[in-house]
């Protein structure tokens, strides 16, 4: 064996060791790039295999394209059929107070539009029904001077915000049922928002009470994150 | 069995600054694979909650793990070592193609080339997981598409540095002189002899020199 090939000490051999290191660092920016793509055909690839995998540990793999549970506080309660309770107050005409019942009375919308969330994932193509929030603002009768609307969650934490404007959208629904059955509890059931046109944080979940507020007041991620009070999905 | 006196013979090994970053790097990366997986896995994340704070303690878990390396810079045998690290030689493609390498019949200088290629791709990724995921904590400030290719390109390298860390540490349960040589600095003559000849063979040369 030659000096050469086994003494490592000196600057003798290859420097592999950076390589390796630049090349990861290169197939990461790629990633950067091309990821949304890669992912998209990946998790539409696989998807088939998943759905017929009885032990769900394909579901482990990260395609991006499941649900990861958000909570932020230790618990949250599990309102009952008999319990829940979704206020409507504030600078309004007809302050309510909704049962889960009532809410299944009104005139519900169906949508089927993807969760984006911030921070990169996305489940395409899930099932959303329930109220348009603009039917419950027309039963409140704003006030002239209401201006936004301020969601709270039961979580006794979470809390986010839309301009009247946008909560006037279409796409805007106080949703009942998601992925084709009732909103449950790890989705934010009974009884969610979803703000289809904005990233996730938007859309409340354990959604408690909307109160009709004269400003926009920054939600929970607004006040502690690097995240936009007007939460549009960009491109 | 070695005979005593060589196994109470000790061979430097790690210096004290080494065995500090090893240390502090541990720690954080325990610290931000248990969050990652709190994070990422909802039959965790259902019972914890309060996910502002499992974020945070990602966040500064992972930013962290610079720290105890840049600091480590300033020590010559942190450097030394990550020179070692760096360099393959013939010897270390030969070793990483032959199925009997343990058996010394290849010398192995201070590391050998399976510890060389785990620094390099746990270097890669680490670098990777900390561009990635600043992206992911400051949204406002890039696109949604690089977003989500950072966020699946963070899943998979997280994916891939779990593993690595795994294997490093099963690697390290056995062997339990190696272990020694992380938490004292020191090893047997013995084990270094059977381990890493060309490096013992080198530290003589060394000696004669001085």
């Amino acid at each position: 064996m030659s000096e050469a090939g086994t003494s490592d000490g000196r600057s003798d051999g290859t420097p592999i060791g950076r390589r390796v290191v630049l090349g990861l660092v290169g197939l990461g920016a790629l990633g950067i790039a091309a990821g949304s793509t890669v992912q998209e055909r990946l998790a539409r690839l696989l998807a088939p295999v998943q759905r017929a995998d009885p032990t769900g540990l394909t579901s482990l793999l990260p395609l991006g394209n499941t649900f990861r549970y958000y909570s932020v506080t230790s618990s949250v309660p599990r309102p009952t059929e008999d319990t829940y309770r979704l206020d409507v107050n504030g600078l309004v005409g007809v302050s309510s107070s909704y049962t889960l019942e009532d809410l299944r009375s009104l005139p519900q919308q169906e949508l089927v539009r993807e969760f984006q969330c911030v921070t990169g994932w996305r489940v395409p193509e899930v099932h959303w029904k329930g109220v348009p929030l603009s039917h419950l603002l027309d039963l409140a009768r704003p006030a002239p001077t209401a201006t936004a609307v301020t969601f709270r969650s039961f979580d006794g934490a979470y809390t986010e915000s839309l301009t009247l404007e946008q909560a006037r959208r279409s796409d805007v629904l106080v949703a009942l049922e998601m992925l084709g059955k009732p909103v449950t509890h790890d989705h934010g059931g009974p009884v969610r928002m979803y703000v289809a046109p904005m990233y996730g944080y938007k859309s409340t979940k354990w959604l408690s009470s909307i109160e009709l507020t004269d400003k926009v007041v920054p939600g929970y991620w607004e006040r502690t994150g690097d995240y936009a009070v007007d939460g549009w999905i960009d491109g | 069995m070695a005979d005593p006196q060589a196994l109470a013979l000790r061979l430097r090994r790690f210096e004290r600054a080494e065995r500090l970053v090893h240390r502090a790097v541990a720690v954080l990366m325990f610290t931000a694979v248990g969050t990652a997986a709190i994070l990422y896995n909802g039959f965790l994340s259902e019972p914890i909650g309060h996910r502002r704070w499992v974020k945070r303690i990602h966040v500064w878990s992972g930013f962290g793990l610079l720290v105890p390396v840049v600091i480590g810079l300033v020590s010559a045998a942190f450097r030394a070592d990550l020179r070692r690290l760096n360099r393959f030689s013939s010897a270390d493609f030969q070793w990483l193609r032959t199925k009997t390498r343990r058996d010394g019949a290849i010398p192995v200088g201070k590391f050998n080339a399976g510890q060389k290629l785990n620094a390099a791709l746990s270097t890669g990724a680490i670098i990777v997981l900390l561009a990635t995921g600043t992206l992911m904590y400051f949204p406002s400030s890039t696109r949604l598409s690089w977003r989500q290719g950072a966020s699946f390109v963070h899943d998979w390298f997280a994916l891939g540095v779990g593993l690595l860390v795994i294997g490093h540490i099963s690697y390290a349960m056995r062997d339990k002189e190696s272990r020694r040589g992380m938490r004292t600095g020191k090893v047997s003559t013995d084990w270094a002899r059977s381990n890493h000849a060309a490096w013992v063979a080198e530290m003589r040369v060394a000696e004669k020199e001085t």
